[in-house]
């Protein structure tokens, strides 16, 4: 046992005590969340601006048609479609004589492709414009269909599920989405991470010959199983820093939301989200509703249960999977490719949660998603993306419990099968090993 | 003297071949002793057996006294196996610390002893390096110190020379003598007869997975010696013809003869003193442990064994 926590400890310090870990827990999600808003920026302000003739053949586009800020439309004179370019312009519009009935295209050309973003917009503007003229022809205000339009808003779409004799709970469709791909997801990324460390730290054990140093020393089951917890406890480490950092990034941005929101944020808390009539709060501001409005959906979500069935699922899968990865990493020789070949058979159930996750997340009861989840192979992924929609009322318990125990169950078993690959594995040098050699390792008594 | 580890009948086979095919033999307390063989012999299998990093087929190993039992024993003995290394990115002393931690040192204790052996072997200085900043030949020396560094009683080397310079060849050398006279026991493996003459009471010869040779190098030399004798002669070209030997070669005024059977080596200084010749000098030529391996080995071809089945 104390030679474990010695092996555990060699392990846990010698990533963890490393300007890198500290680099790359810190960056990633730096690196994530500006990659994302990054993207978002990019697409969004599309820097081209585009100055737009339009011949309009009905005549009620000129003064109906609103610009915005990089696009501009013109209704000259003398211009078609040989010559937009010479006087200036990017684009030309055509739009032929509607007659309201049949459906009719319009013609955009252009100096060079117009980005989805921008065709989006001119086909908005456009839309709008006939919206109008035909609202104007129905004898309709804009302005009193839009005040009609908002003060039909107080009625809003609340689902309740059914709890378990309690009353029943409210949920939302989006956030179990969100949940169940995230966790989904975050799973799927660091089974790769962590059992490709526990891979390359066997690799590494072998190609510097410390293996039968080692083994001299300490069984080879110890020695692997201090590399896979000690691997493990790396990764929660992050995972907590991350949290950490999360919560650190959500409370100070609240620092920088103005102190009188805050207040009606908390009355609207208060009063369960109506606005209270009268005194001095009546009236919350967008932003308040707003915030109130992510929080009251955030706190729909059962968290406990959620963050308590993902480090359950995380280390359950990690440890069904690390130790195979293990297995397969000492076996192989120095040469990478063999790693690339043997690791398939692992690489690809993983995979295949994946897909099955991705549709879990979409539609969790069906017959494919319950069965993933409840067998080992790929519970980890594609449980958590049910137990987003709630526990029990999705899942429930006794499934729950299937998966959590035929994991466990699982994981022994690979732990078991992978230990006796690496025993024989870690000390076999220059041979290539088969497969049947290799079901034979694993199959063998004692 | 009582033997610190004892064979008994040890077998162990692969899916192929017999790698250790009934083999026994004992070690004496604190003594050197040489496992010898050519690759394949065997010898490996051997010694992971004793390390209890294998487990026999069949047979039995004694240690000290009493039935081996690999969980525990294992800290009492040191194994620096052939295919050695350490973690590359760790830095010296820690690696040092780790490995004796790992054989049951404690914290403290294993301070102290390599701070001890650090400064023996002028090593002070490594501390804080890491492994992959040693050449060869330094950190063989490392490898050295983390395997005798518990005081174990029982210390296995494995081609310990490997690598080093004469320098710190005869450095390492003098150690091992110097634990041999501490009371540990030394089982030392290598193709490099020479050392083993030189540091060896008694050697073992493996040959596909049997004993093939078991004495002290001094009985295994007389028993295979072929009386031959070597005489320097003041004069040279003589003509020479006795009953009691046979010229195998002349070289100037040296000669070498065979004594024929039923004669003794005093025939022969008879036969030159009774000629009048003038004898210089006049020695038995043993054969050296590197002639009996090949003469023994040859014929056997044991370096094709691996591919054999049987």
């Amino acid at each position: 046992m104390n030679k474990i926590s010695l092996i555990i400890q060699r392990e846990y310090l010698s990533r963890v005590m490393n300007k890198r870990f500290l680099l790359t827990t810190l960056l990633m999600p730096i690196l994530i969340v500006g990659f994302f808003a990054g993207a978002t920026f990019l697409s969004i302000s599309g820097k081209d601006e585009h100055k737009i003739a339009v011949i309009d053949n009905n005549g009620f586009f000129k003064g109906n048609l609103q610009d915005t800020k990089d696009i501009h439309f013109e209704f000259p004179e003398n211009v078609d479609t040989t010559n937009y370019l010479q006087k200036g312009y990017t684009d030309i519009i055509i739009i032929p004589k509607f007659d309201g009935i049949t459906k009719t295209n319009y013609i955009i050309r252009s100096k060079k492709r117009i980005s989805i973003g921008t065709e989006d917009k001119i086909s908005d503007r456009i839309d709008a414009a006939i919206e109008d003229k035909l609202l104007q022809d129905a004898g309709i205000n804009r302005n009193e269909l839009d005040s009609i339009r908002s003060k039909s808003r107080f009625a809003e779409l609340k689902s309740l599920e059914e709890g378990n004799g309690e009353s029943a709970k409210e949920s939302n469709a989006a956030l179990s989405y969100g949940i169940g791909f995230g966790s989904g997801m975050l799973i799927y990324i660091t089974m790769f991470i962590y059992g490709a460390m526990v891979m390359r730290g066997v690799m590494e054990e072998k190609t510097n010959r410390i293996a039968e140093v080692m083994i001299s020393s300490v069984k080879p089951f110890q020695l692997m199983l201090g590399k896979i917890i000690g691997i493990g406890a790396v990764g929660l480490t992050q995972f907590f820093m991350w949290i950490i950092l999360i919560f650190g990034l959500i409370a100070a941005s609240q620092l920088f939301i103005p102190q009188d929101v805050l207040q009606q944020v908390n009355s609207l808390q208060q009063y369960n989200g109506q606005i209270p009539s009268g005194g001095n709060m009546a009236q919350a501001g967008e932003a308040a509703q707003k915030i109130y409005k992510l929080q009251h959906t955030m706190s729909t979500a059962n968290w406990p249960v959620i963050i308590g069935c993902f480090i359950f699922y995380f280390l359950g899968g990690y440890l069904f999977y690390s130790s195979l990865f293990a297995a397969v990493g000492s076996v192989v020789n120095e040469d990478p490719q063999d790693a690339q070949s043997l690791m398939l058979p692992i690489t690809m159930p993983i995979i295949f949660s994946f897909i099955i996750m991705t549709n879990a997340v979409q539609d969790p009861s069906t017959s494919i998603a319950t069965w993933a989840s409840i067998i080992p192979f790929s519970s980890p992924m594609v449980m958590m993306a049910r137990i987003a929609y709630g526990v029990p009322g999705t899942v429930p318990y006794w499934q729950l419990a299937a998966s959590m125990i035929s994991l466990i169950v699982g994981f022994l078993l690979t732990t078991l099968l992978s230990a006796k690959i690496y025993r024989t594995g870690i000390l076999m040098y220059g041979k290539k090993v088969s497969w049947k050699e290799l079901g034979k390792w694993a199959f063998r008594k004692s | 003297m009582s033997a610190i580890l004892k064979l008994e009948n040890l077998t162990k086979y692969y899916a192929t071949q017999k790698a250790v095919d009934d083999i026994s033999f004992s070690i004496e307390k604190g003594s050197i002793f040489g496992l010898l063989g050519p690759n394949g012999a065997g010898k490996t299998t051997l010694l992971r057996m004793i390390t209890g990093i294998f487990y026999p087929d069949s047979g039995h190993i004694q240690f000290d006294g009493q039935a081996f039992n690999p969980s525990e024993d294992i800290i009492k003995i040191g194994y620096m196996p052939e295919e050695r290394g350490l973690y590359k990115k760790m830095k010296i002393g820690e690696q040092a610390l780790y490995l004796a931690q790992l054989k049951g040192l404690s914290k403290y204790e294993a301070m102290e002893k390599i701070k001890f052996w650090f400064k023996r072997l002028e090593m002070e200085s490594w501390w804080n390096k890491k492994v992959e900043d040693l050449s060869k030949g330094m950190s063989q020396k490392l490898q050295f110190v983390t395997t005798v560094l518990h005081e174990p009683k029982l210390i296995i080397l494995d081609e310990p020379f490997s690598g080093l310079d004469p320098l710190n060849a005869n450095l390492i050398k003098d150690e091992i003598f110097g634990l041999a006279q501490r009371g540990s026991t030394v089982i030392f493996s290598t193709h490099r007869m020479e050392q083993v003459e030189e540091i060896c009471d008694h050697i073992v010869l493996v040959n596909l997975g049997k004993k093939v040779l078991d004495g002290s190098v001094q009985n295994i030399k007389q028993q295979f010696k072929q009386n031959k004798f070597s005489i320097s002669l003041s004069t040279t070209s003589i003509e020479l013809f006795s009953e009691a030997f046979t010229v195998d070669e002349i070289k100037g005024n040296e000669l070498i003869v065979k004594i024929n059977e039923g004669y003794k080596s005093n025939d022969v200084l008879s036969y030159f003193l009774n000629n009048n010749y003038t004898i210089e000098s006049f020695k038995e030529i043993l054969p050296s442990l590197n002639e009996i391996f090949i003469s023994l080995v040859e014929s056997t071809h044991a370096t094709t064994r691996a591919f054999q089945n049987i």
